[in-house]
């Protein structure tokens, strides 16, 4: 029971990080319908923002995650203004080819600037771990569970209940309505866009310091970020949410259970079995598919 | 223009001609290593040892009258690239003989290569069983098998006083073959073995692995995995407050690493490794090692590399000792010189001895096996 209770407290801790790397992408993939391959990339340049601020410029832990954060807007507002913007209205390959080469570019960017071999960023938290009973959990996983939610309710709000987010939903269903009734449709995909790299190059700067820092760390993250997107149905963050909290779920109870050796096909069986059975995912809402 | 552009054409032609002719003038060893991917930190660090051994081999002049010259290549933690890479130095280099390829996996990719173009490598890292024991004659290893390490392990384990172990390693040749070899060993001292759980080489979340074995009724825990792995371990198993011992094997652990980043977490662990760096004159070469330290600390690299540093010193020395005893630097020569040599190692003599189907063995030397303690953040000798 209690190695039950542990695995579970994981999958919170897991799962809340695999979110927020969700409803990044679904905002680009699902939304504005860019298939994102910078995303994982993003990822990376948030946890080597953080080993910047930190360890190279000995600013506090606390004042360097927004930085990262901050950083992320920009690069993501400079790929859409340089690469996306040229290329609106063209088709879906061409977009997606260049974005495969962004990534490989910046990932070799990442390369030769920093090297390959891992980087560790050092946290405030304390290295003993909360213990509640039978399970315990470390100050800093628990610090990133709150961070994370607190920038998912962010962005929901962001997207629900303001204006900017009226005006983003608008564009990217009807980019001429939207454009009559005053919208400023450039404006509009750069933010988008952006808001949806911060949100990758934070989830990168919450898990940097919790593991390691390497080029290539953004590669299985963009993954599973696409897989929970495509689990939650596109465009929708409800969906990417609680997709999210889904493939920590099976990754979980699937090593802890099943079997260790295909922790990572766990989840990817059960994307096998929406996309059988429930191809639109499993929150879609019709509307914003087509 | 079009005379200035040729003659600036035949200057440049004849200083690349120039420029093929001096390399000519060394001789070329291909090393083929992980540089980026999971095992970035441990193939860097033996690449700066074989460097060390280059140069020291060339500010005495060299071998055969020629300086050696090291090809370096990256083969990125992946078994595809290394076979690549493996092909790319034998073809478009033209070396006769390589250093590689660090991980098991990697290593057991390369050896088709080996055999196609019929040229020797000199194992520096990699323990599975299985590169010694398939019948190919093109490879030397002065790593130790995981046999060798549970045999070395065997004699300890009763003052440890294992009642029952479990076992979390890398779900690749190198882990499972640790596995495999240490339960053998294991059952035969009558010691129970629990639950074996893997994980991915590029894995960084190993809670749910260590939340299972946290349950388990087993006292000790062996884990074999390179040390970017094994910190993370050391860190989540502390976190989810596991308290039993953990053993590590594979020589790939960089202990002060760990001190270093996992702290407390390292405490009471223990280690097997293939090198003594923190005493070097309870090495079998006390004067090689002190100046491999101190060249690798003149060099401003981290003191933890050198648990792995050591492998690229010591594979470069017994590639170059071969060359010098084949009297040419060509392949068949090379390989039938391996089997010749007997150089001084930091960790013991390097002599090969026959391992393998007959008619077709590779080369394996049996180097030492020591058992450390961490405590108090310092670290210890366990005599074997």
């Amino acid at each position: 029971m209690s190695e039950f209770l542990q695995h579970l407290i994981n999958m919170l801790v897991l799962g809340g990080t695999y979110a927020l790397l969700g409803i990044g992408l679904t905002l680009i993939f699902g939304i504005m319908n860019v298939v994102n391959f910078t995303h994982g990339v993003l990822y990376t340049f948030g946890a080597y923002i953080m080993f910047i601020v930190v360890h190279q410029l000995g600013v506090d832990f606390f004042v360097a995650l927004p930085l990262a954060v901050l950083a992320g807007w920009l690069l993501g507002a400079a790929i859409e203004l340089t690469l996306l913007r040229p290329l609106r209205g063209s088709d879906i390959d061409t977009t997606m080819l260049v974005m495969i080469g962004a990534w490989i570019a910046m990932q070799s960017g990442a390369l030769w600037i920093w090297g390959g071999v891992a980087k560790s960023v050092a946290t405030p938290f304390p290295e003993a771990p909360l213990v509640l009973g039978p399970v315990s959990v470390s100050w800093l996983r628990l610090f990133v569970l709150a961070a994370a939610g607190m920038l998912i309710v962010v962005t929901y709000l962001l997207i629900n209940r303001t204006k900017l987010g009226c005006a983003m939903r608008a564009t990217f269903q009807d980019q001429d309505t939207a454009s009559l009734m005053g919208v400023n449709v450039d404006l509009i995909y750069t933010s988008t866009f952006a808001i949806g790299s911060s949100l990758a190059a934070a989830a990168g700067a919450l898990l940097g310091p919790v593991y390691v820092i390497f080029p290539q760390m953004g590669d299985l993250a963009a993954v599973k970020a696409f897989a929970i997107v495509i689990l939650g149905g596109l465009g929708n963050i409800t969906g990417a949410v609680i997709g999210g909290f889904i493939l920590a779920l099976a990754e979980e109870l699937g090593a802890g259970y099943v079997s260790s050796g295909y922790r990572d096909a766990m989840g990817f069986l059960i994307i096998i079995a929406v996309l059988i059975f429930k191809p639109t995912g499993l929150f879609a809402r019709s509307e914003r598919v087509g | 223009m079009t005379r200035t552009f040729r003659s600036v054409s035949a200057i440049a032609l004849a200083v690349a001609f120039l420029g093929g002719a001096a390399e000519a003038q060394t001789i070329k060893i291909g090393v083929n290593e992980p540089l980026t991917g999971a095992f970035a930190a441990s193939g860097t660090y033996v690449v700066n040892g074989a460097k060390i051994a280059a140069d020291e081999i060339n500010a005495k002049g060299g071998i055969l009258g020629k300086k050696i010259e090291l090809v370096i290549e990256d083969n990125k933690s992946n078994p595809t690239e290394a076979a690549a890479v493996a092909e790319k130095l034998i073809t478009s280099d033209k070396v006769p003989v390589l250093m590689g390829a660090w991980g098991s996996s990697l290593t057991l990719a390369v050896m088709p290569k080996l055999m196609e173009y019929e040229t020797p490598m000199v194992v520096e890292t990699s323990s599975s069983g299985k590169i010694t024991t398939t019948g190919n004659p093109y490879i030397f290893r002065i790593s130790p098998p995981s046999a060798i390490e549970a045999v070395a392990f065997k004699g300890i384990v009763d003052k440890l006083e294992l009642k029952k172990v479990d076992f979390l390693v890398i779900n690749n040749d190198w882990g499972r073959g640790t596995a495999e070899d240490f339960s053998k060993m294991m059952k035969e001292k009558g010691i129970a073995v629990g639950a074996v759980e893997t994980m991915d080489q590029g894995a960084q979340d190993m809670s749910a692995q260590l939340s299972k074995l946290k349950g388990t009724d087993s006292e000790t825990i062996i884990v074999t995995t390179a040390v970017d792995q094994l910190t993370l371990i050391f860190k989540q198993a502390a976190a989810l407050g596991l308290k039993k011992r953990i053993i590590t094997t594979g020589g790939s652990q960089n202990p002060d690493q760990i001190i270093a980043q996992a702290g407390a977490a390292a405490n009471g662990t223990m280690h097997l490794t293939t090198f003594l760096p923190w005493f070097p004159d309870k090495t079998p070469n006390p004067e090689a090692t002190n100046y491999f330290i101190a060249e690798w600390k003149k060099r401003g690299f981290d003191f933890a590399g050198c648990t792995e540093s050591f492998r690229g010193y010591d594979g470069i020395r017994t590639v170059a000792a071969a060359i010098e005893k084949a009297g040419k630097a060509e392949p068949a020569a090379i390989k039938a010189a391996l089997w010749d040599i007997k150089i001084k190692g930091l960790n013991g003599d390097i002599v090969f001895r026959k391992s393998g189907p007959e008619g077709k063995e590779s080369g394996q030397s049996q180097p030492n096996v020591y058992l450390i303690e961490i405590t108090d953040g310092k670290i210890g000798m366990k005599t074997l």
